[in-house]
């Protein structure tokens, strides 16, 4: 398996996605008595897209995957894949297919009998089946392994054989339950590029849950992030990151700096806000911000915060003084205390300049840029 | 040994030996197993022993002549009357086998995999019958069976026979009937032991990959539960070629068995050697029956994929 570098790694959204949506869920409700795994969830996902569901454990996406893979219903609401309503269709005649968790391969069969298990039912012509068992398995390098037992594959391998035995039927929709979870942090990164390049060629639609933000920032076209079995945001890896609608959003993926603010001025695309640290700042009103009383959050991402060393200066600068130093080898993570803000910031600095060697209690002032600045509701 | 090996001294290696030997996994478990192989060596194997020299003697009334004889193994398996009651016990335990297995299967089925939190509550409720003793289970299928029993008069009640049927016990049905009840707790708990180990994922998985509820048991479920399958069969098929008790009380002489010759060459016919050579023969077969059925159903299984 070549091992690709960050520079070869495909960019995301290479291929053009069409604007038909594949999975239509309407107004989805789960409950087991009074506790709603899911709660009154809409979401439409593209045809040809990589969609992730992302959230804590517990918020509902791997109960929403299961529904639209038929193995649980909903209480209420419906779910449509390829504009065919799915109420009442069992799983095994849904255009889905799953890579689970565990990956359940099949341990009293070979890997190619795996591969070939949903194909024997189809009775295909010919050699029709072989050649497809064996595109499959050149579509997730696994040839040549076809004859080695279940039992005898490594977790990597194993997660190879429930995506080519998924990916054989040629669904619509691909679904895969936290598929990465099991395997280690060098050989889950590698298959995070291999899965979005495999998804790339193949052109299915990807529906995958994680609760990890990392893979669902590299790999997805776009994120539907949840908690407590409600969808708090649906945007691209990159909106879902600068422009979090909320705090538990924010929190969640990655970290973020929050600073009390009182709104001053609405209005319909700019908010201006007053705060102890950063002044008087004028920003993007974000599109599912709702007011709630004259309070608001501003959050600032700690990479957007930038040292100002010696003299330099720049346009926007907070003061303040270092707490505490921490260092992770490419990166330093610094706190400072900013006068009249109640919490110290989070500044994350590369080493490149020395911020290894900021001593401990220097005073030291920092860059921020206005755009870098996101408004939250409280 | 190369010549690589020679070159290392020789003393260093018998320490580490001896003591990696005091240490070693199987050492440690033969010193576990050693009080229960004692007890089985003294009354099992010894006892075999003993009838395995017997069959190869001679019975002179009241004193056995000991010279090395093939004769008893040849009245064994060519006399009629022997060989039929073989046969019949055969007959007997691979068809109580079959059933008990057909039968428990459902039963270890529901309770794995729709048992829910009463799962133990369930395996309980199965061992009712063995509160109370065996003999008295098999006179209760007497009493079920027999001329007025509760079958008979149930059917004639029903308008369904005229006069009571004696085709339903005294012969090797009723023994049949009888042991498949008898052993269904013996032949549950392995298939259900065996059910519990299948993944439910891979239920779901076969689901997934387009399989119905009766597809993916029959490719799945089956084939992963097949070990609890194999030794349930064994765990009937081997004691029931023996019994004796049950045909004796229901059998009549349609069901008499091989056992009960044995019993009666150790017995009133007073000719050990020929019932140690009947014994042997026994074994022999039945092991040779029992490893048939493992090789069997494995190829089937093979064969299914």
């Amino acid at each position: 398996m070549p091992e690709l570098s960050l520079a070869e790694r495909p960019h995301q959204s290479e291929r053009p996605q069409s604007e038909r949506a594949m999975i239509e869920i309407r107004d989805v409700t789960r409950s087991y008595g009074a506790f709603k795994a899911l709660d009154d969830a809409s979401l439409t996902i593209k045809e040809g897209e990589f969609f992730s569901l992302l959230g804590p454990s517990g918020c509902g996406k791997t109960t929403l995957l299961r529904m639209i893979a038929g193995f649980d219903n909903p209480t209420s609401g419906s779910i449509a894949v390829g504009g065919q309503p799915m109420d009442g269709i069992p799983a095994n005649r849904r255009p889905t297919n799953m890579v689970f968790q565990s990956y359940a391969i099949f341990p009293h069969l070979n890997v190619e009998q795996n591969v070939a298990y949903g194909l024997k039912r189809l009775k295909l012509q010919g050699d029709e089946e072989r050649r497809r068992v064996e595109e499959a398995l050149a579509q997730v390098s696994l040839t040549g392994l076809g004859k080695r037992g279940a039992t005898e594959l490594s977790g990597g391998q194993r997660q190879r054989v429930a995506l080519a035995r998924a990916l054989v039927m040629r669904p619509k929709v691909l679904l895969l339950d936290e598929p990465l979870s099991a395997l280690d942090k060098k050989l889950r990164e590698q298959m995070q590029v291999e899965l979005r390049r495999l998804q790339q060629a193949v052109g299915i639609t990807f529906v995958l849950v994680t609760h990890d933000q990392y893979e669902a920032l590299a790999m997805s076209d776009r994120i539907a992030v949840m908690f407590g079995g409600k969808i708090a945001q649906v945007a691209s890896p990159k909106e879902i990151y600068q422009r979090p609608v909320n705090r538990q959003v924010a929190d969640f993926l990655g970290g973020m700096n929050f600073v009390k603010a009182e709104i001053v001025e609405e209005n319909g695309a700019s908010l201006v806000l007053d705060t102890l640290g950063f002044g008087r700042v004028r920003t993007d009103k974000p599109k599912a911000f709702v007011r709630n009383g004259g309070q608001a959050t501003l959050g600032i991402r700690p990479e957007r915060l930038r040292v100002l060393w010696d003299n330099a200066t720049a346009k926007f600068e907070v003061a303040g003084k270092v707490v505490e130093r921490h260092y992770f080898g490419e990166i330093t993570h610094l706190i400072v205390e900013i006068p009249g803000l109640e919490k110290p910031l989070s500044v994350t600095e590369t080493n490149d300049f020395g911020a290894d060697d900021i001593p401990v209690g220097a005073p030291i002032r920092l860059a921020y840029d206005p755009e870098a600045l996101v408004a939250m509701a409280d | 040994m190369t010549a690589a090996a020679e070159g290392s001294p020789p003393l260093r290696m018998t320490q580490v030996r001896r003591s990696a030997l005091l240490q070693s996994e199987p050492v440690q478990g033969f010193a576990l197993i050693s009080p229960t192989f004692l007890y089985a060596l003294i009354l099992l194997v010894l006892p075999i022993l003993v009838v395995f020299a017997h069959s190869f003697w001679t019975q002179n009334y009241l004193t056995i002549d000991h010279t090395f004889t093939l004769e008893n193994y040849r009245v064994a398996l060519t006399e009629p009357i022997y060989r039929d009651l073989l046969w019949r016990s055969l007959y007997i335990s691979l068809t109580v086998s079959v059933l008990t297995v057909i039968l428990a299967y459902p039963i270890a089925y529901f309770i794995s995999f729709h048992g829910g939190r009463h799962k133990s509550l369930w395996l309980f409720l199965i061992t009712i019958p063995f509160w109370t003793s065996y003999l008295l289970r098999v006179m209760s299928w007497k009493v079920i069976l027999g001329y007025n029993g509760v079958l008979n008069s149930g059917l004639m009640g029903l308008g369904i026979i005229d006069e009571p049927s004696t085709a339903l016990l005294y012969n090797s049905s009723a023994v049949i009937i009888t042991l498949t009840h008898a052993w269904a707790t013996f032949a549950i708990l392995p298939i259900f032991v065996s059910l519990e180990k299948v993944d439910r994922t891979l239920v779901e998985a076969a689901t997934d990959l387009g399989d119905g509820p009766l597809r993916s048991f029959l490719r799945v479920t089956l084939p992963l539960s097949t070990p609890g399958v194999v030794s349930a069969m064994l765990i009937v098929m081997i004691p029931t070629v023996g019994d004796y008790v049950t045909p004796k009380l229901v059998g009549g002489k349609d069901g008499v068995m091989i056992a009960n010759a044995i019993q009666a060459q150790f017995g009133k016919a007073s000719n050990w050697p020929l019932g140690a050579a009947l014994s042997v023969t026994t074994m022999v077969i039945v092991t040779l029956m029992a490893g048939a059925t493992v090789l069997i159903i494995r190829a089937a299984q093979r064969l299914a994929r």
